[in-house]
């Protein structure tokens, strides 16, 4: 295996749809291969900083433009 | 910015349900409490008596919370703008609808996702940048052109923390729209593959694919910060 094809298959590698004897392979180069080590590592590192930076509470939601909030509350009786 | 009709005929018409089913629509730590919070329940009964004041409040309470999910999807502010315009137009019809078995954060948070993908949809579509110059590149034999390097992202300062989150979001935006998207839905509104597909009206493989991608792409544009910050 090389690191091109450590690459392609590392999602269904960590989402555990790999089947036996491909994660057999895969789990070798892994030991042979540091920077296959890193990437898997970085890789769950993205996914958990994309949905870290993004949860509510780490969020400060802005203020809600004050012409925002009369557009819609005009639109919701649109006729007055 | 627009004005909607409130009549029913806004394109907005997949309002959901709070049903059990909704709940995984949302980030994870949205889904801890399930349950409307009391404030939120006797919000809930004044805006069901269609107690005016009451339409304000939830403007002004989680129109600003609805406003950060829309810039995720929509980068252009009035195009956020309308998204949550219409959003609220949407629950405003709806509330009746709300089932109370889920929170009322919870449920105008699917809707506004909703709404900023409908919006998508309907925008005059510009051609798809290509995400090949973001992906790893490789030699001949098939190994890296350039190895991976350990990150450091723990024991950061506060100053550093906001740094790296206006990173991360702006690296977000940088990717191709087709792939941000199924980022933000599935790594970020934790949707499952099947919802996801369903919601961007392509196949759950190119759901995978383009996951994959995206990922990949993110990890190569936070990489050399993150790097030089491990080097540092």
């Amino acid at each position: 295996m090389k690191c091109r094809e450590f690459v392609e298959f590392l999602m269904e590698y960590l989402d555990g749809a790999l089947g036996e004897s491909e994660r057999r392979v895969f789990e070798c180069h892994i030991e042979d291969c540091p920077a296959c080590v890193n990437y898997l590592e970085t890789y769950r590192e993205t996914v958990r900083l994309g949905h870290s930076v993004c949860t509510p509470d780490a969020e400060v939601p802005p203020d809600v433009p004050e012409e925002l909030v009369q557009a819609i509350l005009s639109a919701r009786h649109p006729k007055r | 910015m627009k004005s909607l009709p409130c009549d029913g005929s806004s394109k907005i018409d997949a309002v959901p349900r709070a049903t059990p089913i909704a709940i995984r629509y949302v980030p994870d730590a949205m889904t801890l409490e399930a349950t409307p919070a009391p404030s939120e329940q006797k919000l809930l009964e004044r805006l069901l008596a269609g107690e005016e004041q009451a339409y304000e409040e939830l403007v002004r309470s989680y129109g600003g919370r609805m406003l950060a999910v829309a810039r995720r999807f929509l980068p252009v502010e009035e195009d956020a703008r309308d998204a949550v315009q219409d959003a609220f137009l949407s629950a405003f019809r709806s509330i009746h609808r709300f089932e109370g078995n889920a929170r009322l954060s919870t449920w105008l948070h699917r809707i506004v996702v909703n709404a900023a993908l409908m919006k998508l949809r309907t925008r005059r579509r510009h051609p798809e940048q290509s995400i090949d110059d973001l992906l790893p590149g490789y030699l001949e034999d098939g190994h890296f052109e350039r190895p991976a390097s350990p990150w450091r992202t723990d024991g950061l300062d506060p100053a550093e923390e906001h740094e790296l989150r206006e990173l991360v979001l702006r690296s977000i935006h940088s990717l191709p729209e087709g792939h941000r998207n199924v980022l933000l839905l599935r790594d970020i509104e934790g949707l499952d593959t099947e919802e996801a597909a369903d919601l961007l009206q392509i196949s759950p493989g190119a759901v995978k694919t383009r996951l994959h991608r995206a990922r990949q792409a993110l990890r190569e544009l936070l990489e050399p910060h993150l790097r030089e910050r491990s080097a540092s």
